[in-house]
């Protein structure tokens, strides 16, 4: 065990102070209101925005007879999403475990209700009993009634996992998801939301849209303004070849705080390990909507922008900036996608996470930190799902969870975790992911986010915590625009980096002047 | 009575054919089918023995039912957990224990007698779940209730004949030894026996076609240990007999 790790779990054995109020339990289960999400409806794709994405333009006439065929390709093509469709016991186990559910108390919003707007489909036509007894075995036919259900319902899913912790045979509604939005772009009946991002990483390189004269432009301001607050040059490099390190960032990194502080905190790490590094304005994205769509080809085709960048720019390293979907993709299928990376030092993970690059700089004691520079913060953690679920940082199972708290730890004196089942693999979704970061979801953006609020209202209440970090563009956006609606400050959401960047000490520079 | 045990006789062939043959190209189905992603929800073991230690646990502990909710684990292990002592009481009647293989047989008698009881309550509460939770109860379908239902049926006519009106076990293991070898001997005339068999057929008849698919499913749906196991990025599928071979060697 590592210095570093030992303080972490030192930490983590401090008891709990008594509960003193009687606050909401941020798992609490609602009775259900039957269908009371089911208007919610998020803007279809526009024509070119389907066909940018080889999906039809519009609904086809055919789709009855397309999307049956699809459920029946798809169950060729994923053992994941045959073995789930014909596993399931109806147990129960899941009902109570999504955050749109708590949230909305939609039963639609229960993971295995989710899954059967689509195996009641399956069933249907793929299975004899469904086929001999619709009624029985609750298999319905696919009437536009059914495919309207499934564009609002499957577009009330972050694909967040935490369903398939409790399931006893493991069974992922994000997959069904995923497959569900297949099957309706491939009939024409895309979500604007998602297809429109993913036609201007195709067309640009990221999800903004931001070309690479805008992208240049922004990062020469951004480091003026460090070189202003610190007096010492800390670089923002774009396309530089032969850099050892390409960073490959979320694009709300250009664009939004707390992200931007986010990025100023990576490049002080950077300047302050004294490594070359670069980001690519070719692949100026590490956020993969391609896999919010369940779609591998357009997934594959986001992955292979990093892998030319990367051969394109000759470095030796990937880092991944604080994105929790994109870590996923990048953590465990970007192999797959777009490897085998083996002209990269193979001495380093193949990519990288930010906070494991932190983590080993604080561990060879090459950082220097000012911890009571965040003495106006007592902060905690938010997991992001994606990363809690689906992806490991370091060599340890879990590494995930500890990572980013060290950093946090090591960068400040308050640090409190928010209650246990909220956290770690239990972690709540912000309630914006997957493609629900959209103002035309705003209601059940505002309702998923219901658990992490009342777990955050806990701790702010107990402990006097006043900040939340997160290591996610989308669950920085989200909560900075749903805090409010619980009454905190907007500006609660912080990076994790933009807490290392605060209390990171630099040769030479100067402390800024408090605001 | 040779119609009806001649009856039972075909039943039982049909039925195990089913059962056998349906399950196992389940599973060959399910094999074939690539898994091009990792997908393995995390935290997950990074050795090829945690992996297989993790499934061990979720298939004999239900340890993510554990997590999830401790009143359907209770109920769910114990109607498992009764139902593999009841199977393997029912060895009996098709084995002989003076043969080594089988000398455990006699002692599981008194538990599986008695963990009959169990497994009916076990599945009468988790019935009762499907009418007294409504979030259960919005997502049971008609099928749901028949599948515990007949699992009841075939739980509560095994009882009847072990502590009601008694059955000759003898003639019944007769019967079921003479399939073996294609001699169709006399079933007792009994109609709880009639029943209980009837059930059991059914039972496994509908087995491949139902959501008791659970049972090749939760090591299926287990991602990490093929990934693990296979190696990261195998890619599927294998050949039809390597295949079927390679499962049945490492899961019965």
């Amino acid at each position: 065990m590592t210095d570093l790790e030992k303080q972490v779990s030192e930490d983590q054995d401090v008891e709990d102070v008594e509960e003193q109020l009687e606050l909401p339990d941020p798992l609490e289960i609602p009775a259900i209101v039957v269908d009371a999400m089911v208007d919610l409806h998020s803007f279809e794709a526009a024509p070119a925005h389907q066909t940018d994405l080889g999906f039809p333009g519009e609904l086809v006439d055919d789709w009855q007879e397309r999307a049956i065929a699809k459920i029946g390709d798809l169950r060729k093509k994923y053992r994941s999403f045959r073995v789930y469709l014909d596993s399931c016991v109806k147990c129960g186990a899941c009902t109570d475990k999504c955050h749109y559910f708590l949230g909305s108390a939609d039963p639609k919003n229960m993971p295995v209700a989710r899954q059967d707007l689509l195996r009641s489909v399956y069933r249907r036509y793929y299975t004899i009993p469904g086929k001999i007894a619709p009624w029985l075995v609750g298999a319905r036919d696919l009437t536009e009634e059914v495919l309207g259900e499934w564009y609002n319902y499957f577009h009330q899913c972050s694909q967040c996992r935490r369903c398939s912790v409790y399931c006893p045979y493991g069974i992922d509604t994000a997959e069904i998801s995923m497959a569900a939005r297949e099957i309706m772009d491939d009939v024409g009946k895309g979500q604007k939301y998602c297809n429109e991002i993913i036609a201007k990483l195709h067309k640009v390189g990221n999800n903004l849209g931001m070309p690479p004269k805008a992208l240049e432009a922004t990062l020469a301001d951004f480091e003026e303004e460090l070189e202003d607050d610190f007096g010492i040059e800390i670089k923002m490099p774009l396309d530089v070849e032969g850099a050892d390190i390409l960073l490959i960032t979320p694009s709300a990194d250009f664009f939004a705080d707390p992200h931007i502080e986010g990025l100023m905190g990576y490049a002080k790490v950077f300047h302050n390990a004294g490594v070359s590094w670069t980001m690519s304005s070719y692949a100026s994205e590490a956020a993969n909507f391609g896999m919010f769509i369940g779609s591998y080809d357009n997934m594959r085709k986001v992955s292979r922008r990093i892998r030319k960048a990367a051969k394109d720019l000759k470095v030796k390293r990937i880092v991944f900036g604080e994105c929790g979907h994109a870590w996923r993709v990048g953590y465990a299928f970007l192999n797959t996608l777009a490897g085998p990376w083996d002209f990269l030092d193979q001495n380093y993970p193949i990519p990288q996470h930010i906070c494991e690059f932190t983590f080993d700089e604080i561990e060879k004691g090459a950082i220097t930190f000012d911890k009571s520079r965040n003495d106006d913060k007592v902060m905690t953690f938010h997991d992001s799902c994606n990363v809690a679920r689906a992806t490991r940082m370091g060599s340890n199972p879990g590494g995930q969870f500890d990572y980013p708290r060290a950093l946090l730890k090591a960068s400040c004196n308050h640090f409190h975790d928010m209650p246990e089942d909220t956290i770690g693999e239990a972690t709540v979704c912000c309630g914006g992911g997957a493609g629900i970061l959209t103002d035309d979801l705003m209601d059940i953006r505002v309702k998923g986010a219901a658990p992490r609020m009342k777990a955050l209202r806990q701790v702010t209440e107990e402990e006097g915590v006043t900040h939340m970090a997160a290591i996610c563009a989308i669950c920085k956006s989200q909560f900075t625009k749903i805090l409010p609606k619980y009454d905190f400050d907007m500006e609660a959401i912080q990076s994790v980096h933009q807490i290392v960047s605060n209390a990171i000490v630099l040769e030479g520079a100067t402390v800024p002047e408090d605001d | 009575m040779i119609s009806i045990s001649a009856f039972f006789a075909g039943l039982f062939y049909f039925a195990t054919a089913v059962i056998v043959f349906g399950v196992l190209y389940r599973i060959y189905e399910y094999w074939s089918v690539p898994s091009p992603l990792n997908i393995a929800t995390t935290p997950a073991p990074t050795t090829q023995a945690g992996a297989a230690f993790r499934v061990v646990r979720e298939v004999t502990l239900f340890e993510s039912l554990f997590k999830a909710n401790k009143w359907i684990w209770l109920f769910g292990i114990t109607f498992h957990l009764a139902l593999l002592l009841v199977l393997l009481r029912h060895f009996r009647y098709f084995v002989d224990p003076t043969f080594i293989l089988w000398a455990w047989v006699p002692y599981v008698q008194p538990f599986g007698k008695y963990a009959a009881f169990a497994m009916v309550l076990g599945l009468a509460a988790l019935w009762a779940r499907r009418f007294l939770v409504e979030r259960v109860r919005y997502i049971s379908s008609p099928s749901d209730h028949l599948m515990l239902l007949l699992l009841i049926l075939i739980g509560v006519s095994g009882l009847v004949m072990k502590f009601v009106s008694h059955t000759d076990i003898m003639d019944v293991k007769h019967f079921f030894v003479g399939l073996r070898s294609f001699d169709i001997k006399e079933l007792p005339n009994d109609l709880p026996l009639y029943i209980h068999l009837s059930l059991v057929a059914t039972l496994m008849i509908i087995f491949p076609f139902s959501k008791l698919l659970h049972v090749p499913g939760v090591f299926l749906a287990q991602h990490e240990i093929w990934q693990i196991i296979l190696g990261k990025n195998v890619m599927l599928p294998l050949g039809l007999r390597k295949s079927i071979i390679r499962l049945a060697s490492d899961i019965f």
